[in-house]
């Protein structure tokens, strides 16, 4: 369970400072999907890498079962990253010179999976995303919807409990982008995972549990009409 | 992963990882063969050193004779030149008269200084050697008009020829077909210490070397050349001169053959013998020393000059000085042109190899920042990229190694054959067989008008001037460059340095990165 209370980040850009986030309040229940929309250079995406430990905020606290990741140190950080959080980018970010599986494998190398229970477990997590046949592909051979299962196979392949996605449906299509939001909705159900997506889609957007929208650095969030 | 990971990502950019490694090979490869070049050169050096020097001595120990006199003995026709007196023989006598000298050269140094020297800590062998010069003069005494003739010069001092005096300079041999004159170089060769010496560099080719029953016996070795030139053999019967100027018969036990580029002596005698001849008993003009370890020398040679006041103390560094010619080109070059270059090399490519590496983890920074948000830690991401410049640097040692052994063959086989000489008139240093200093008396023929230095000139005091023959004493030898295994740990050395170092800064450059920062840049 996510608990933030105000939480503030500023950062600088040239001389002046940019305030991304103005004290955002919000609590995330466990196995709860929340969307979050808003303008471009409103705090989305920061809200998102302060959820999932890249940063952290200015001021404010921001727990995850807990432990305030604001007061983190880099090691414990790294860990909550490697064990607990799974991310999903807009831009897929896979590694160009690895495999689909080997990609999805590198999400277990910093939890010391050793080999073959790597090997099996990448390849079980591309069977749920439906990419078994397309294991040994490099991504420059997959589509973007094959590359984004890859992506999501990677953020689900150690069973976290939280998946951070940003904007996951923004580079594909829009038939693809129902089949990965299908895909997401599905094994967050068979999963019990807390989601939290960044989309720019309204009719994506409302399929979460509740929706938050950003605005100036501020969160206010609703339970979706869904 | 981490062998998966990083050989893909060299493949993937696998034209700037072979610029990288051609770039360190080059470095490399140029060190190597600077190297053996350089070893090349010094094996080079340590040969002519050996040749011109002596195997197994580290230092030879010698005396400047004094400003007022000429050493051991001198060249005279055995009467004293004394202009306008009656003493001069008269016209028409025959002169027939064989002196053994000493080398006027190097001063005496008694065998008590051998002695002393023996005693010295780190001194392994010492022993005392003589150089002698034989003269022969023969011929009737002219009638001739002295009152012409102003102080004469010495004799010239070119390998194998002397200047005569004025008018006649450049034949010395006969004085109006009235005088005919011949010498040879004497070595006295101490016995019990042969491995030291004039001796130790040669071979004996017919015959036998010296025994220890020797050491009082009229036997002699003769130098192959000399006894070539003089249709000697073994068995042979030599006259040999003594500071009486009467010859005493001596037997050639052996020919000897010495190094080419040497300029050794044309007889060698046993030292006491050689001694009781010249006149010169307990008396050496030379002392060959070896020290227990090469690190030794310069401490044995202070222990020496401390010991024995007033010698000249030479060793190969001070011989290695004086050489010159290719050889020292050759040495100068492979130690500084050769060695800056390689250098200068190194260091280009170690700092493309940075650059380029730091533009590499430019170019991934959403890949790092990617695997930082999987959780790798910092230390796992640097290591993949020291991984991936290590190997770059390998594949860069091992092309680098290669490059070097080609590099160090063609040197071996296209370098031209490297020339050494050593500077007669340079050095105060005595060295038998080396350089010595050429200081001739004045005086002389002074019955010859303007009477002058002589150059050039063929063989007749070729061994009278020994010491001045070394100036022209020039060894040729084949420049090998040697590959050492010293130099491909180094090559492999500098590789992984190579590597780490680019390694370091494309590690810190990806260290840096903050995953955010990296994941909102490609944003």
């Amino acid at each position: 369970m996510y608990r933030l209370t105000n939480v503030i980040k500023d950062y600088p850009k040239g001389r002046a400072t940019v305030h991304a986030l103005r004290g955002v309040t919000v609590e995330i229940a466990d196995g709860e999907w929340l969307s979050i929309q808003g303008p471009t250079g409103h705090g989305k995406s920061t809200l998102l890498q302060l959820l999932g430990g890249l940063d952290r905020p200015t001021s404010g606290s921001l727990e995850l079962d807990g432990r305030d990741l604001a007061r983190l140190g880099e090691g414990p950080m790294t860990k909550v990253r490697a064990s607990q959080i799974g991310f999903i980018f807009q831009t897929f970010n896979l590694i160009p010179t690895l495999s689909a599986q080997e990609n999805v494998e590198t999400a277990l190398v910093p939890l010391g999976v050793k080999e073959p229970a790597r090997k099996s477990r990448a390849a079980a997590a591309l069977a749920s995303v439906g990419l078994s046949d397309r294991a040994r592909h490099l991504p420059s051979e997959l589509s973007g919807g094959q590359q984004q299962r890859v992506a999501i196979a990677r953020a689900l392949v150690k069973e976290p409990k939280v998946v951070l996605a940003d904007e996951p449906t923004g580079n594909l299509d829009e038939d693809t982008r129902g089949e990965i939001i299908g895909l997401l909705e599905q094994l967050w159900q068979a999963n019990g995972l807390t989601m939290i997506m960044v989309t720019h889609d309204s009719t994506i957007a409302r399929r979460a549990q509740r929706l938050g929208t950003m605005r100036n650095g501020q969160l206010t969030v609703k339970r979706s009409v869904n | 992963m981490f062998f998966t990971y990083l050989w893909r990502e060299l493949r993937r950019r696998a034209r700037q990882a072979i610029f990288i490694a051609a770039g360190l090979a080059l470095g490399i490869g140029l060190v190597i063969t600077v190297t053996a070049a350089s070893a090349g050169v010094k094996n080079a050096q340590s040969s002519v050193l050996h040749s011109l020097y002596g195997v197994g001595t580290d230092i030879t120990v010698t005396k400047a004779p004094t400003a007022s006199g000429n050493g051991n003995g001198g060249f005279s026709f055995g009467f004293r030149q004394r202009i306008g007196t009656g003493s001069r023989p008269k016209a028409g006598s025959k002169i027939d008269n064989n002196t053994l000298s000493g080398d006027f050269t190097l001063a005496s140094i008694k065998t008590a200084s051998v002695t002393a020297v023996s005693k010295l800590a780190n001194v392994a062998a010492v022993a005392g050697g003589l150089t002698l010069t034989d003269r022969t003069v023969t011929g009737t005494v002219p009638a001739l008009n002295f009152n012409d003739g102003g102080n004469g010069g010495p004799g010239g001092s070119t390998s194998g020829g002397a200047g005569g005096g004025g008018a006649r300079g450049g034949n010395p041999t006969s004085f109006g077909a009235n005088f005919n004159t011949n010498s040879f170089t004497v070595n006295g060769v101490d016995i019990a210490n042969g491995e030291l010496g004039p001796l130790s560099t040669g071979k004996v080719s017919s015959g036998r070397t010296f025994t220890s029953a020797d050491s009082a016996r009229d036997v002699a070795l003769v130098e192959a050349s000399y006894a070539t030139t003089n249709k000697l053999k073994v068995g042979a019967v030599i006259a040999v001169g003594n500071a009486r100027q009467k010859a005493t018969s001596f037997t050639v036990v052996g020919i000897v053959t010495e190094p080419a580029g040497d300029s050794p002596a044309d007889v060698y005698l046993p030292l006491g013998v050689a001694q009781t001849l010249a006149g010169m008993k307990n008396e050496v003009n030379t002392i060959y020393v070896a020290a227990t370890s090469g690190d030794k020398i310069a401490t044995v040679a202070g222990a020496i000059k401390a010991a024995v006041p007033g010698v000249t103390i030479t060793d190969q560094d001070t011989l290695a000085s004086e050489v010159t010619g290719s050889i020292s080109s050759a040495a100068s070059l492979a130690n500084n042109l050769g060695k800056w270059l390689a250098i200068a090399v190194l260091i280009a490519a170690f700092f493309l190899a940075s650059l380029l590496t730091m533009s590499a983890v430019s170019r991934r920074v959403r890949e790092f920042g990617t695997l930082k948000a999987l959780g790798w830690k910092s230390r796992r991401i640097i290591g993949q990229v020291m991984g991936e410049s290590i190997a770059i640097g390998i594949v860069g040692g091992v092309i680098g190694v290669g490059l070097g052994f080609a590099g160090a063959w063609a040197v071996g086989k296209f370098a031209r054959p490297l020339s050494a000489s050593l500077a007669a008139a340079t050095t105060g240093n005595a060295t038998p067989g080396g350089a010595q200093r050429f200081g001739g008396g004045t005086g002389g023929f002074g019955a010859f008008p303007g009477g002058g230095t002589g150059t050039g000139g063929s063989n007749p005091f070729r061994g009278a001037f020994r010491s001045a023959a070394s100036a022209a004493s020039s060894v040729t030898v084949h420049l090998s460059a040697p590959v050492t295994i010293t130099a491909v740990v180094l090559a492999v050395v500098l590789a992984v340095l190579g590597g780490l170092i680019a390694g370091s800064f494309g590690g810190w450059r990806a260290a840096r990165l903050r995953p955010a920062a990296a994941l909102s840049k490609v944003a």
